[in-house]
C-alpha cells in the first residue's frame, strides 16, 4: 500500500471534518475521494500532503511515517483547484520550480521541463506566462510541475473543478490516460460522481467526515454499501418501500408479463432527455407516496406504446441492487443503522 | 472604463460647476500656495539677491548640505526599517492567526491619528538619558537616542510605520496561500518560498510603500522638533532648517529649502503614478 491513513482526525472549532478514518490507498492506481462538500475529503488530501495538521491519527506514504513531516520532505505532488500558478514566471520557469530548488543541474532540469511539457502538450507555451494560458492549460501545467520532482504520490484536489463541463472532460480522459503513462500513484478529490466512476480505479466514499465505502466504480455502483452511497452514485427512486436505480425498474404494460409483487401505477408524466425517456408512475396503492422515476432508452419506451394516464406494472428487474429506505435517520449517521442494510432481488 | 465614460457621457451645468469647484478648491488650498513658494525661492527682497545663482548658492550652504544629508540619512534608515519591519508585520497579520492579532492591526494604525508632537513627546519620555527606561543604559554604552541621529530615525520610522503595512497586506490577502502551499510541495522551505514566491508578488507593492514611506520620512517635522536638538550641524534636518531659517527672517533660505521638498515631494508622486499601472498589470 502506497499511503496508510490511520484514525485521522480533524476538528475546526466544533465541527468535525474528519472522524477517525483509516484508509489504505494502492500503489500505481488511480484514486478518487468521493463525496458531498463539507464531507472532508479535501480536508483528507491536505493531511496526507502535509498542508494542513491533523488532530490524531498517522499517515503513512511508501512505508515512512510522514505524520510529522513537512511538506516539503514529503515528495508528493499537489495541485490545486485554482491552478495556484507562479504568476510571475514563466511556464517552463515553473514546472522547473521544484528541480531548481533541488538544485539540479541546469541541462538535466532543462531537458526535463522540456519531457514534461511535451507529456502535457505545452512545448510550445514554454516562454509565456501563466496569465496567457487558458484554465484548462494552467491545470495541464500545474501537473507537469507537480511531477517534475516525480513525487511518489501524486494528490490532486478537485483538479478539473473550476473548468467549464467541455474542458473538464478533456481533461479527465486526459488524465486517464496520462496515468496509464506515467503510473504515479494518484489520489484526486471530486464531487462529481460521474468523473469518479469514468477516471478511478478505485473510489473512496467520504460523507460527514466518515468513510462510507471503499471499491472499484462497478463495486459501488451494484453493490453500495448503504442509501448514502447508493444515492449518491447514481440516480436512485423508491418502488415499494426500497431504494432502487431507475434503469434497474421494468415497466409491463400487460398484469400477465409481470410477477406477483409487481407495483400497478398510473403515467403521470413522460419526459424525454436526449436518448432516455423518464417516466413517472403513481403506484396506485400508495398515492400520496412519492412517484417512482423509471428510465428507458426511447427505442423500448416506443415499443411499449407508453402514453399519460396508462396503467403500468413495475418490478424491480432480476439481480438489480435495492436499499430499503432508511426510516428518518438522521443527517450524518447514515449507513449507521441496521434498516439500510443492502439486499439483493433473487435471480429468478 | 468604458462604463464609466458611459455613465459620464451626458454633461449637464452641474458637471460643469462641479468641476470649477474642484478646481478651485485644489487652486487655492494647494497649486497657489506652493507656486508661491517657487516663487519666492527666486524673487529678490529687500537685501537678499534673486534668480537661480543665489537660489544655488544657498542650497550649497554648508548649513544647507548638511541639513538634507541628515535628512536624507534619517530617511534611508527609517524606510529600510519600515520595510524590513512592514513586510514582516504584513505577512504576521495575513498568514497568522493569534491572540491580539486584531490589536496588533489598530497599533500598526496608530501612528497616522496620533500627532508626531506627540510621537516625539513618547519617545523622548522613552529613551531620554535622564528619564528613559534604556536611554540611561544606551548612554552608558555610547548610544545617545534623544537629541541625536537614532532618536531622529526612531521618531521618522514611528510616524511612516503604517504605509509599507497598508499596501502589502491588501495584496497578500489578495495572492491567497495556493502558490506558496504548492512551492512547499515541491520542495521549498519557508525560506525559499518568500524570496522566490512571496516578495516577487509583493514586489510592487513594497516599492510603493516605499516611496510613500520616503516621501514621508522626508517631510516629517512635528516628531523630529521634539526629539532633535534642532541647531545648525546638530541636528537639523531640511523640515527644521527651513523652520528656522523663516523664524531667524533669513527667508530666501528658507524657500529654498522649502522649494526642494516640494520637488522631491513631486517626484515621489511622479514614481508612483508611473509605477501604479505595471503594479495594476501584474
Amino acid at each position: 500500500m502506497s499511503i496508510e491513513v490511520r484514525g485521522v482526525t480533524k476538528k475546526y472549532g466544533d465541527f468535525v471534518a474528519l472522524d477517525d478514518v483509516s484508509v489504505s490507498i494502492p500503489t500505481g492506481q488511480l484514486t478518487a475521494l468521493l463525496g458531498p462538500s463539507g464531507g472532508g475529503k479535501s480536508t483528507l488530501l491536505r493531511i496526507i500532503a502535509g498542508l494542513e495538521v491533523a488532530d490524531g491519527g498517522t499517515v503513512e506514504i511508501e512505508g515512512t511515517d510522514a505524520t510529522a513531516l513537512p511538506p516539503q520532505r514529503r515528495n508528493v505532488g499537489f495541485v490545486f483547484q485554482h491552478y495556484a500558478a507562479f504568476k510571475h514566471m514563466t511556464v517552463a520557469k515553473n514546472v522547473a520550480f521544484g528541480l531548481e530548488i533541488r538544485k539540479r543541474p541546469k541541462a538535466e532540469v532543462k531537458a526535463k521541463v522540456h519531457e514534461l511539457l511535451e507529456l502535457v502538450h505545452l512545448e510550445q507555451f514554454a516562454d509565456r506566462l501563466p496569465s496567457q494560458l487558458s484554465g484548462g492549460q494552467r491545470q495541464r501545467m500545474a501537473l507537469a510541475r507537480a511531477l517534475a520532482v516525480e513525487p511518489s504520490v501524486l494528490l490532486l484536489d478537485e483538479p478539473f473543478g473550476a473548468l467549464d463541463a467541455k474542458v473538464r472532460k478533456e481533461l479527465r480522459d486526459w488524465l486517464r490516460r496520462l496515468h496509464d503513462e506515467v503510473h504515479v500513484t494518484t489520489v484526486f478529490v471530486t464531487h462529481d460522481q460521474e468523473e469518479a466512476l469514468e477516471v478511478a480505479d478505485e473510489i473512496v466514499v467520504i460523507n460527514g467526515g466518515r468513510i462510507e465505502q471503499v471499491g472499484s466504480p462497478d463495486d459501488l455502483y451494484d453493490a453500495p454499501a448503504n442509501d448514502f452511497v447508493m444515492g449518491f452514485l447514481g440516480e436512485v427512486t423508491v418502488l415499494d418501500g426500497h431504494l432502487i436505480r431507475p434503469h434497474d425498474v421494468v415497466v409491463h404494460t400487460l398484469p400477465a408479463a409481470a410477477g406477483a409483487g409487481a407495483v400497478r401505477g398510473e403515467v403521470v408524466r413522460i419526459t424525454r432527455v436526449g436518448f432516455e425517456v423518464r417516466v413517472a408512475v403513481r403506484p396506485e396503492a400508495a398515492p400520496e407516496a412519492d412517484e417512482v422515476v423509471v428510465t428507458l432508452t426511447r427505442t423500448f419506451a416506443r415499443s411499449l406504446g407508453l402514453e399519460v394516464g396508462s396503467t403500468v406494472w413495475l418490478e424491480p428487474e432480476d439481480g438489480a441492487r435495492v436499499v430499503p429506505v432508511p426510516r428518518a435517520v438522521p443527517v450524518g449517521t447514515l449507513g449507521a443503522a441496521d434498516p439500510t442494510e443492502p439486499s439483493e432481488v433473487p435471480v429468478a | 472604463m468604458a462604463d464609466s465614460r458611459l455613465i459620464r457621457s451626458r454633461r449637464g451645468p452641474v458637471t460643469y460647476v462641479l468641476r470649477v469647484l474642484v478646481v478651485l478648491y485644489l487652486f487655492l488650498l494647494v497649486a497657489w500656495p506652493v507656486s508661491l513658494v517657487a516663487d519666492r525661492a527666486f524673487r529678490a527682497t529687500g537685501t537678499h539677491e534673486g534668480g537661480v545663482g543665489p537660489f544655488l548658492e544657498r542650497l550649497t550652504d554648508p548649513a544647507t548640505v548638511y541639513a538634507f544629508n541628515l535628512t536624507i540619512t534619517v530617511a534611508i534608515w527609517a524606510v529600510i526599517a519600515n520595510t524590513v519591519f512592514g513586510v514582516g508585520i504584513s505577512l504576521l497579520l495575513v498568514r497568522y492567526r493569534f491572540v491580539g492579532r486584531r490589536v496588533l492591526s489598530v497599533l500598526v494604525d496608530l501612528p497616522l491619528s496620533v500627532s508626531p508632537v506627540v510621537v516625539g513627546l513618547a519617545l523622548v519620555l522613552a529613551y531620554s538619558s535622564t528619564q528613559g527606561w534604556f536611554g540611561g543604559t544606551l548612554e552608558t554604552i555610547g548610544i545617545q537616542v534623544i537629541f541625536s541621529t537614532p532618536g531622529l530615525i526612531l521618531a521618522t520610522a514611528f510616524v511612516s510605520l503604517p504605509l509599507v503595512v497598508r499596501e502589502v497586506v491588501p495584496v497578500l490577502e489578495e495572492i491567497g496561500t495556493d502558490a506558496e502551499q504548492a512551492a512547499r510541495s515541491l520542495g521549498a522551505n519557508g525560506r525559499q518560498v518568500f524570496r522566490r514566491i512571496t516578495l516577487p508578488s509583493i514586489k510592487w507593492a513594497v516599492v510603493y510603500g516605499v516611496v510613500l514611506t520616503s516621501a514621508r520620512s522626508l517631510g516629517e517635522f512635528g516628531a523630529v522638533k521634539i526629539v532633535s536638538s534642532g541647531a545648525e550641524f546638530r541636528g537639523e534636518t531640511a523640515t527644521l532648517f527651513v523652520h528656522n531659517h523663516y523664524q531667524a527672517f533669513d527667508e530666501p533660505a528658507a524657500y529654498a529649502a522649502a522649494l526642494v521638498l516640494v520637488l522631491i515631494s513631486i517626484i515621489a508622486l511622479v514614481v508612483v503614478t508611473y509605477l501604479r499601472p505595471k503594479e495594476e498589470r501584474a
